[in-house]
């Protein structure tokens, strides 16, 4: 049975995004709830009816709002599930505009998911963007301002060539702006700039910086939003347009490595996850680069299984901050006696990105890295494979071992505070937990998703040789990293990364502004006030003097002689009848006498 | 309950290292005698006997050692560097 009505979910979250602030407060919680599980329901019953819908006229444009295939399908699935379980989670905000920017956001990327042509995609493309500022606003911390500003420029930056992509493809295809497979075999620049638009917001190096910038300064409850949406929505748009691309694949591989490498440095918990989701998005991005369907059905698995898990660690690194008000390594550890179930759901995160058997990573992660042996791209594998020693080191070891063991670095305050957090929270990481460990415990419930399910269905992750080689790979880093504990002690430091272009950048541009322009702009003035300004005052002086003097003069003269000759007539005329007759018939008289006799 | 069993393992630390090394030990056995490395994709794998925790264990050490030398370049920097 197919109808023509076809709701978009996106609209489910727009509308109930607007109505929210007018409810009263006793709706607010359950309303929370509702909103998002009718946009997850709206996507469920999409399943098995694939087809183009939401079609609208628009000048000489057809734009399609609603493509349903099994790639658009996975991605919608997850995303609103994890818009139910964030908002869950952030339950206790009261702030309505924090739930409003993050359902605006979500809705942004699904309509990017469903989309079939650029003129919509770029529609919610900055609709993610403009709405997930916010959640870095709303923390309104002082440098928070900064942040928001440098995360909308970057993908203001991002946004314009995907534009300068799509208007160059416009023209190049004759009136072409369907959203598919781009032609990877002959890329154009029309080809790269798309691909620049997206490859930033999956956060490939260079342009990946804006990512732990954001993330780290986002609310607890805007992070863990921020963390699965826009990186997962461009793998999605690179699936779908670039699978294939060559190039992806060393850029995917310098990712999963550049992620691991800051995440060693980092002494903030929620920037080291944030760098870590750089390593897994690497993953994904060199999976759509191998581009066969075991490939692209690995990263669309992986991407599924790392908005669970990396929902779940920033979620549980998020009430350790949200208690606290901390989330530096060098200003936390021993916390487990006093926050355990945040330890214990944290620690499932952490196994499942890891890869363990049995958790949602290790179903997901290896069909990526199958691909890559299968197509024999040998170092790709293996460099894939050693940035998941680096996984486990970080989020599995470093993280867990640094908050809640490890040396007490708690202030009194920070120990008082500290406590399991909220119902809400706790059930956001239970449901999170639930499903890392259901992924990774039976395969098909993801598998029957993937955009080739008959593919999955014939890989097998569970067999003995993979099983002992990702436990030897994971428990000999556990040596290592308990080996070498001490070199990895917290400090107090932060990393430069390449934001320091637009940073150091903006200050430059500042500097330039105050030193050589404010110095080249007083020179102007003083040339300006020996060339033009004393001259002028000069003349204006003399000017003034001449109006005194000349001008006045004359004036002042007549005026003077005008008074002298009033003077003169006021003495006259005295005011009486008879004078007045008087020297009237006198000047009559003369006047007749000088006519008789001239 | 979780807090008492992390207090109870933590009060046999020694103990628990040991099982650990015992673990490990059965771990590369167990590949390198019963693991079929029918699967395997690449000669090093088929024939280094216990290559992947070799491997593990290296891609630990050098992630570590090299990040930390990248870091002390000059990459690690005081906190309120960008600070005014």
């Amino acid at each position: 049975m197919i109808t023509d009505f076809w709701l978009h979910p996106a609209l489910i979250l727009i509308v109930g995004a607007f109505i929210l602030p007018f409810l009263p407060k006793w709706l607010k919680r359950p309303y929370l709830v509702i909103v998002p599980t009718l946009a997850f329901l709206d996507v469920l019953s999409m399943q098995g009816q694939h087809g183009t819908f939401g079609v609208v006229r628009f000048l000489d444009w057809f734009l399609t709002f609603g493509r349903v295939d099994g790639l658009s399908m996975v991605f919608a699935y997850i995303m609103t599930l994890m818009c139910i379980i964030g908002t869950i989670y952030g339950l206790h905000v009261e702030d309505d505009f924090q739930h409003v920017a993050a359902w605006l956001y979500v809705a942004g990327s699904l309509g990017v998911i469903f989309c079939a042509d650029y003129l919509v995609l770029f529609l919610f493309w900055e609709l993610m963007a403009f709405a997930s500022v916010f959640l870095v606003w709303f923390r309104r911390r002082p440098e928070s301002l900064a942040v928001g500003y440098r995360y909308l420029l970057v993908h203001t930056a991002g946004g314009l060539a995907l534009l300068a992509g799509l208007i160059l493809r416009y023209q190049a295809t004759g009136g072409d702006l369907s959203f598919g497979p781009i032609g990877v075999g002959s890329p154009s620049l029309s080809t790269y700039l798309i691909m620049i638009g997206f490859l930033l917001n999956a956060a490939v190096p260079p342009f990946h910086a804006w990512l732990p910038d954001a993330y780290g300064e986002a609310t607890v409850t805007g992070a863990v939003f921020m963390c699965a949406f826009t990186t997962k929505t461009a793998v999605y748009a690179l699936a779908r347009a670039f699978a294939g691309m060559e190039i992806l694949v060393p850029l995917g591989v310098c990712m999963a490595l550049y992620g691991v490498v800051y995440a060693v440095l980092e002494n903030d918990a929620r920037r080291l996850l944030a760098y870590h989701i750089i390593s897994q998005v690497g993953y994904m991005v060199a999976g759509v680069g191998i581009g066969t369907e075991l490939a692209i059905n690995g990263a669309c698995a992986h991407a599924f299984a790392h908005i669970l898990y990396k929902g779940l660690l920033f979620m549980g690194c998020g009430s350790v901050l949200h208690m606290t008000g901390k989330s530096k390594f060098s200003e936390l550890g021993g916390l487990y006696k006093k926050m355990p179930m945040a330890f214990v759901f944290t620690m499932i995160g952490g196994l499942s990105i890891s890869a363990f058997p049995l958790f949602s990573g290790f179903v997901s992660k290896a069909m990526i890295v199958a691909a890559g042996f299968q197509v024999h791209n040998y170092w790709a594998a293996f460099l894939l494979t050693l940035a998941s020693a680096g996984t486990f080191l970080h989020t599995g070891l470093k993280v867990p071992y640094f908050i809640w063991f490890g040396k007490n670095n708690c202030s009194q305050e920070t120990w008082d505070k500290a406590a399991d957090p909220p119902w809400n929270m706790q059930l956001g990481m239970g449901i999170a937990a639930f499903l890392c460990i259901l992924i990774g415990s039976y395969t098909p419930y993801l598998y029957n998703m993937l955009p080739y399910p008959q593919i999955a269905a014939g890989y097998h992750p569970y067999d003995t040789y993979h099983l002992s080689e990702t436990l030897q790979i994971l428990l000999f880093t556990a040596v290592g990293f308990f080996l070498l504990i001490k070199k990895l002690a917290p400090e107090p430091k932060i990393s430069i990364d390449l934001d320091w272009f637009y940073r150091m950048g903006g200050r430059g541009f500042l500097w330039l502004a105050q030193k050589p322009i404010q110095w080249a702009d007083s020179c102007v003035s003083e040339g300006y006030r020996y060339v033009g300004l004393i001259p002028l005052m000069t003349t204006a002086k003399f000017w003034s003097w001449f109006d005194w003097h000349a001008i006045d003069g004359v004036v002042d003269g007549l005026a003077k002689t005008v008074r002298g000759i009033g003077g003169l007539v006021r003495r006259v005329q005295s005011g009486q009848l008879q004078y007045n007759i008087y020297y009237a018939v006198s000047f009559v008289a003369v006047a007749l006498v000088l006519y008789v006799f001239a | 309950m979780i807090v008492k069993l992390i207090d109870f393992l933590r009060d046999r630390l020694q103990l628990v290292i040991r099982l650990s090394f015992v673990g490990l030990a059965l771990l590369v056995a167990w590949d390198v005698l019963f693991v079929s490395k029918e699967h395997a994709h690449t000669w090093a794998e088929k024939n280094i006997p216990g290559f992947w925790a070799a491997f593990g264990f290296v891609a630990c050490v050098v992630i570590i050692i090299v990040s930390k030398w990248y870091g002390h370049l000059g990459i690690m920097t005081r906190e309120d560097y960008y600070d005014n």
